[in-house]
């Protein structure tokens, strides 16, 4: 039985060996896009479970060129790294940075900003795991409202976190940047297909792919896939490009599953009462109805 | 090619490499020991739908002959692959020593 996004991409692995937890949705999309791009890809790592898993010295998981580089340089060394290879005249690759949700909402934002307004040919990937995990489940700005953080328990007063996920999605596209995607490693042939359009693309590229983190979710190792899936479904994420100034809805559920159900799966979101659900349905579905509006289909 | 498993040198700090580190995909230790359960295919009921190899975070699982063949010196046992497999042809056993 033939598989066509397994035929589209190399059958070498690129991200092989690396101590990331068992279940980790983050080495999901590296690993994924890294099999889309090939040995020619240069990725760039910043700080983060990814840089942290994948070169324990002397052990180097990536057998693609691969450099760590600052928390907030990601971008910024994807510039320098584009511009060096051509310098040297080496047309054959691309550069490919792979940054957390705080290295990329966060710290790494300008950074981002500033490749984007050089529009340099680089290709940057945000794994978002919603907090930071690395150092132990922290809030980052693209933490959920409601989710459960260290540093944003849940008692009895307030229920974890205040705040609503930062839209980094339309904060790239707000740049007029020539693509940007949102993706969730549980419907990987949508991403592999994103990462493998974003490789023919000029000028900057920007794909947001959800990566469940068990570990700091609180579920199974076994349920990345399906809560990436379901995250989906539910309508609390989406999968949307921005191409030529204009937005595009990929894919639209056709009936919204709980979105109950995918809280409670989650131990970071346990705490939350009928009231927090009735605001976070209530956001998705004022989001849905933007979308409606704003995005073609 | 991928990374694979080299002899295990010792190294004195003098001989630690101040600029990169060795060649890409440079590995010295497995992952097996991180599992309690481990994967296991029943080759009579995979039809070598290349989900399973899609969806692995690990990469450990390849297609050999048509079938799901999966690598245990780096399989975690996370359980994903038996999770995806819609008609069933990957269960996760104990592992025993």
């Amino acid at each position: 039985m033939a598989n066509k996004t397994a035929e589209s991409i190399s059958r070498e692995e690129f991200f092989y060996g690396h101590k990331a937890c068992a279940g980790c949705g983050g080495s999901l999309a590296v690993r994924a896009a890294l099999k889309v791009l090939g040995p020619n890809a240069v990725s760039v790592l910043p700080a983060g479970c990814m840089s942290a898993v994948g070169f324990n010295f002397p052990q180097l998981c990536f057998s693609n060129n691969s450099i760590i580089s600052t928390f907030a340089g990601t971008a910024s060394m994807l510039t320098g790294v584009e511009a060096g290879l051509r310098a040297r005249g080496i047309k054959e690759f691309t550069a490919v940075g792979f940054a957390g949700d705080g290295g990329t909402a966060d710290i790494g934002i300008q950074a981002l900003s500033g490749a984007i307004d050089r529009n340099d040919n680089i290709i940057y990937i945000c794994y978002d795991n919603e907090a930071y995990m690395n150092t132990g489940i922290q809030k980052s700005g693209l933490t959920p409202f409601g989710a459960k953080t260290t540093t944003t328990p849940a008692g009895s007063n307030i229920h974890g976190n205040i705040r609503p996920k930062k839209n980094m999605f339309e904060i790239a596209a707000a740049h007029d940047i020539p693509y940007a995607a949102t993706a969730s490693v549980g419907y990987i042939s949508d991403f592999i297909q994103k990462v493998q359009k974003a490789s023919q693309i000029q000028g900057t590229k920007y794909i947001h792919v959800i990566a469940p983190c068990p570990t700091g979710w609180g579920v199974a190792p076994d349920e990345t896939v399906d809560i990436a899936k379901e995250v989906v479904d539910c309508g609390l994420w989406y999968l949307a490009e921005y191409e030529n100034g204009e937005f595009r809805l990929n894919h639209k559920p056709k009936e919204f599953t709980s979105v109950e159900a995918y809280l409670k799966k989650q131990g970071r979101f346990k705490h939350l009462t009928d009231d927090d659900i009735r605001i976070i349905t209530a956001s998705r579905d004022k989001k849905w109805e933007y979308i409606g509006k704003n995005f073609a289909l | 090619m991928r990374p694979y498993i080299r002899e295990k040198k010792s190294f004195t700090f003098d001989e630690v490499p101040e600029n990169t580190s060795f060649e890409a995909g440079y590995l010295t230790t497995v992952n097996s020991g991180w599992r309690s359960i481990r994967p296991v295919v029943n080759t009579q009921k995979c039809v070598g739908c290349e989900q399973c190899y899609l969806y692995c975070p690990d990469g450990v699982i390849s297609v050999k002959d048509g079938k799901a063949a999966i690598d245990y010196d780096f399989c975690k046992g996370c359980g994903i692959c038996a999770k995806i497999c819609r008609i069933g042809a990957i269960e996760m056993e104990a592992e025993r020593k």
